[in-house]
């Protein structure tokens, strides 16, 4: 799992390329925890080379939405969600929980 | 074109890890794709999989790094059985309630999410557990009515 930020002017956008499981799902919270560590609740994460996704990775969104919407007036949304990994939030409730777009600029346009 | 399906029974055995999910998933979604399911039902059955190896690492073995699941992959005409089978703290399936999916934000708990993802993505699970056999999680998804290319 490859996972890359970028700085923009009112959100960061992460990119997370590769499959997210028990195994790697923590190297993508430590990314959350570094931007929400930074002071920044504002973003976007990019979901498009995603091949695969399991609840932890559902989990570590779902922590950093709740740490970002609840206690920081910020926001997280993603971008280009695979339509596999779309049906799986879908089972899993998830979709009312996050927006979503169709590409990481829409996403980053948003805020 | 016909398609010739075939069937077989494979067993392997993993390290409990959750460094060994990847081959895990692999070692089913072959057997998914030997099974003639379809893409959405191959990637199915790898998240099943998945999630009941991450509990059984996690719960059954309480995150211990040295012990193994053994799971069988039985490839038939209308579709496959997965049977998981680990020597973990033995347990009460039915007794894992199911998240509140309908819970808003603040409220959203995500306990008993891989049991209630398992049941939504399979056709039929069935689970024992005993002290003498261990617990024994099996997992079955069928093909769907007509032709699969």
């Amino acid at each position: 799992m490859e996972i890359t930020t970028k700085q923009y002017k009112r959100c960061d956008l992460v990119t997370v390329k590769g499959r997210v499981d028990s195994a790697t799902a923590p190297q993508l919270s430590d990314a959350f925890d570094a931007i929400v560590h930074g002071g920044h609740y504002k973003i976007a994460v990019d979901l498009g080379g995603l091949d695969y996704m399991s609840s932890a990775g559902l989990r570590a969104l779902l922590a950093v939405q709740k740490l970002c919407k609840r206690y920081n007036h910020g926001e997280v949304v993603l971008a280009a969600v695979p339509v596999r990994i779309h049906e799986a939030m879908d089972l899993a409730g998830f979709l009312p929980l996050f927006k979503t777009f169709d590409d990481g600029t829409a996403a980053v346009g948003y805020f | 074109m016909r398609r010739f399906f075939y069937t077989y029974m494979r067993t392997e055995i993993f390290l409990a890890n959750c460094n060994q999910l990847n081959d895990m998933r692999e070692f089913v979604r072959q057997a998914a794709s030997d099974a003639g399911l379809d893409a959405k039902q191959i990637y199915a059955v790898q998240l099943a999989t998945d999630e009941a190896c991450s509990n059984i690492i996690e719960h059954a073995y309480e995150g211990r790094g040295n012990e193994q699941i053994e799971i069988t992959c039985n490839v038939q005409d209308d579709g496959l059985i997965i049977i998981l089978h680990d020597h973990g703290k033995t347990f009460d399936l039915d007794a894992v309630g199911e998240p509140n999916l309908t819970a808003n934000l603040s409220n959203r708990q995500l306990g008993g999410l891989g049991v209630y993802m398992i049941r939504r993505l399979m056709d039929e699970i069935h689970f024992e557990s005993s002290p003498e056999s261990g617990n024994i999680l099996t997992m079955i998804k069928r093909k769907s009515k007509g032709d699969k290319e």
